[in-house]
């Protein structure tokens, strides 16, 4: 996994957090659409967006990545999208 | 075994996607409890070639929750008539199950599982390490120092069986029944009309029907997207390993959740040995080194003596995970659109009751009685079925 800070590292250093995912606003969403938030996922296989952590030196970042093929496609900082 | 149905009909009763165990479970049932034999069963790949053949064949019922708890224990009690039933030998072997704990609250939750189990007449009791060291002199109690086991949860039930002869069991009752297994056939689209299932198409054309099954585990996903339904489930792998075959010594079936391993010994004598998911989502089976190496390790910490022993196999399956670790079984709001996925690393053992209860759900078109806990529904009300306790290993 290339961390945009430390560079390629082995993947054994690095949490996945999980897709990016907009939250609504809980003040105006229907309780359908907030339940929907907390538990559905996009399950099935494509290119996604991730956060990604790398624990040694607690650096979060967004990681594009191909969730069939096992592939990660760019990183970036969050805010620094290339 | 079976007779291969040379063309698809135009319509059938109900359609089953994937004949993993679950689905062809579900159509023997259908067959047999229900006299619905209109059935096709459409496998992409081949019988049981999915997770049915990938998992590490472990049968045990000594859950958390009383869903779970009911739930599993009905499964047992079929897996125990299920060799003369299908009028196949299907290796099962009861070999007591060891729940490790090795901190203070891993006892308490096994405490907590007991007594859950006991109160559904499950045979399920906290033993201390003599026991243990007793049952099974070949274990290190100490694990090397790194992590002492202070007691385990003990089922006497666990059991374990030959995964492959059971998809084959109930694909051959279900196709002399009149069921139609359709292998090589992969569902390209379900077609939904007002709110209601009306077919399915197929690399080999399309079919009309009512009620479609999904028992497609990793594939999931990709089925619920045909009929625009969403779900929690996300797709990990799941990795398993197998050594070189040797000399009985291991009779019981050993699970440490804090050291992430589970292990048993086949009829073959291969040691057949699992872990934990790996940690993000891939919707592939491939096979890492990093796994062998942490299995291992964590191995030689109980069974230090198995150092020379070679890893003949290693594969992986990809789970359906759910965030509470229940299944999701049932209705959804597709009519005729029925779901038996959410078995993520818990699957196997669940094959048979799983089959009786969809094959009931699928024939009545209401949920069965023991799977009520399990509805996609509960993922809109917050009342979640937890069972993240109970899995085998920490997630």
């Amino acid at each position: 996994m290339p961390c945009p800070v430390n560079g390629l590292r082995a993947i054994s250093e690095f949490i996945c957090w999980g897709e990016m995912r907009v939250s609504p606003n809980p003040d105006t969403c229907t309780d359908d659409e907030w339940a929907d938030y907390v538990f559905n996922r996009n399950g099935s296989p494509g290119i996604k967006r991730e956060w990604w952590c790398h624990t040694p030196s607690n650096t979060w970042f967004i990681a594009e990545r191909d969730t069939l093929e096992d592939r990660v496609l760019r990183t970036w900082l969050p805010g620094a999208e290339p | 075994m079976f007779t291969t149905p040379t063309e698809l009909k135009s319509e059938y009763d109900v359609v089953i996607i994937g004949a993993g165990g679950h689905g062809l479970a579900a159509a023997y049932y259908l067959a047999r409890d229900h006299g619905i034999t209109r059935v096709a069963v459409l496998e992409k790949g081949y019988i049981g070639g999915g997770n049915t053949g990938r998992n590490t064949t472990i049968i045990r019922s000594n859950y958390l929750t009383p869903e779970g708890v009911k739930f599993y224990d009905a499964s047992v009690n079929l897996w125990q008539d299920l060799s003369e039933d299908l009028d196949l030998n299907l290796f099962y072997s009861t070999r007591g199950h060891f729940t490790l704990a090795h901190t203070d609250s891993a006892v308490r939750t096994m405490r907590w599982r007991a007594e859950v189990n006991k109160h559904y007449g499950v045979d399920s009791e906290l033993v201390g390490p003599d026991f243990i060291k007793r049952a099974c002199p070949s274990i290190d109690i100490s694990c090397g120092g790194h992590a002492p086991i202070l007691g385990a949860l003990y089922h006497a039930p666990g059991a374990i069986a030959r995964h492959d002869a059971v998809a084959w069991g109930y694909g051959r009752g279900a196709c002399n029944r009149g069921v139609e297994i359709h292998q090589q056939t992969a569902v390209t689209g379900i077609e939904v009309k007002a709110g209601k299932v009306t077919g399915v198409h197929t690399t080999r054309g399309t079919i009309a029907t009512s009620k479609v099954l999904c028992a497609v585990a990793g594939f999931t996903p990709r089925v619920t997207d045909m009929v625009g339904i969403r779900t929690p489930l996300y797709i990990h792998p799941l990795q398993a390993m197998v050594s070189e075959p040797m000399k009985p010594w291991l009779d019981q079936i050993f699970v440490s959740g804090s050291l992430h391993i589970y292990i048993s010994q086949s009829a073959r004598g291969e040691l057949v040995m699992g872990a934990s998911l790996d940690p993000y989502e891939v919707h592939s089976t491939r096979s890492t080194l990093d796994f062998t190496e942490t299995l291992s390790a964590h191995m030689l910490d109980m069974f230090p003596f198995l150092s020379h022993v070679k890893v003949n196999r290693q594969w992986s399956g990809m789970a359906d995970m759910t965030p509470d670790f229940a299944p999701i079984m049932g209705m959804t709001p597709v009519e005729g659109f029925y779901l038996d996925a959410g078995w993520g690393t818990w699957g196997f053992k669940a094959t048979p009751v799983c089959g009786k209860t969809m094959a009931w759900t699928v024939a009545n078109n209401q949920p069965h009685e023991l799977i009520t806990g399990f509805s996609l529904d509960r993922f809109r009300n917050y009342s979640l079925t937890g069972e993240k306790g109970a899995a085998s290993v920490g997630h």
